[in-house]
């Protein structure tokens, strides 16, 4: 194992915890955008560039804008008194 | 259940877990000893078969089409369930009950607009370059594809909206559903010109070239049209079609 490997398993550790660690929603999307980063670098470490690719462009740009997106269409419903239900 | 019952029944789960995983890690090979023969057959003879210098993608899309068609419709059912679950609550809460909001809550921020107007076209120029060249470099349809949502999605960010009278939703669900449907037919392709389905029937071509590789640049091409439709007629969705308003938003 490459000392690269190595920061990167460790980055993707200290990531992951900091995503649980988070309590707030908006700012726990941007954590997990981060974190998705990181594993990107982590498969890219490890001779995987395939999958890095897909991790960095779904874990830190398409799941952040999802979870931003499920969060203010809740708020609106929230602000406006509507419900699903 | 009491608080004492919850813990115990968590520590039986967690300890067994815990020793499971144990007795799994103690059984792993040595770090990067790899023996699987397919694995190692492939690495060797992929490249040097198909004409194509992505072993991987040679890999998803020729000898693992099969497996790569199956991917393609989970990705095609999940964007469908989407649609119907989120068009059968819309249509019980009526047409109006979400009108479309003539400036979008995202468009406040001005060096967000700034931001994502500047990257808007970089990015649909990396996708459209890592959907074509998916059989020389890393990348192909799926990554390509998601790349180019997210440049429709920073114009979105950037405040515009697409033009009313292109009906952009409804060229998502068609580029989602001939980009599925691209796929299954080129694989029949096989059948009709080759002995299987979803064999090669194209000439492989020069290495090295945009054109090469037989089919899977044709099958980049179509599973990143199926992705970017997918993705983003889901995140249309979501943003009550505002994001991709057309006549009927």
């Amino acid at each position: 194992m490459t000392a690269v490997q190595a920061a990167a398993l460790i980055a993707v550790a200290i990531g992951g915890t900091a995503v649980v660690a988070t309590k707030d929603p908006p700012r726990q999307a941007l954590v997990a955008g981060i974190f998705g980063f990181a594993l990107g670098i982590l498969f890219f470490a490890f001779q995987a560039p395939d999958v890095a690719l897909s991790e960095i462009v779904v874990g830190s740009v398409a799941l952040p804008a999802m979870i931003f997106v499920a969060i203010s269409k809740v708020r609106r419903q929230a602000e406006t008194g509507e419900t699903d239900d | 259940m009491s608080r004492t019952l919850r813990t115990a029944v968590f520590a039986v789960g967690g300890v067994g877990f815990a020793v499971l995983l144990l007795w799994g890690f103690g059984g792993l090979p040595d770090f990067g000893d790899f023996t699987g023969h397919y694995g190692l057959y492939l690495a060797h003879h992929a490249v040097p078969q198909r004409v194509a210098t992505e072993a991987v993608g040679v890999t998803t899309f020729d000898y693992r089409g099969i497996d790569t068609l199956g991917e393609e419709f989970i990705l095609f059912a999940a964007a469908v369930g989407v649609l119907a679950l989120l068009r059968l609550q819309r249509g019980e809460e009526g047409a109006s009950a979400e009108p479309a909001r003539e400036s979008p809550s995202t468009g406040h921020s001005e060096t967000l607009r700034r931001t994502a107007s500047a990257l808007a076209a970089p990015c649909l120029v990396l996708g459209l370059y890592v959907v074509a060249h998916g059989h020389l470099t890393p990348g192909g349809g799926f990554q390509g594809g998601v790349v180019l949502m997210s440049a429709l999605l920073l114009v979105f960010l950037a405040g515009a909206r697409f033009r009313r009278r292109t009906k952009p939703l409804e060229a998502m669900e068609l580029g989602e559903a001939s980009g599925a449907a691209g796929f299954a037919l080129i694989g029949l392709g096989g059948i009709l010109f080759a002995d299987a389905y979803l064999e090669n029937f194209l000439p492989f071509g020069d290495f090295g070239q945009l054109v090469s590789g037989g089919v899977i640049p044709l099958d980049n091409l179509a599973v990143g049209v199926e992705v970017m439709g997918a993705t983003l007629v889901v995140l249309g969705e979501f943003l009550d079609q505002r994001f991709l308003s057309g006549g009927d938003a």
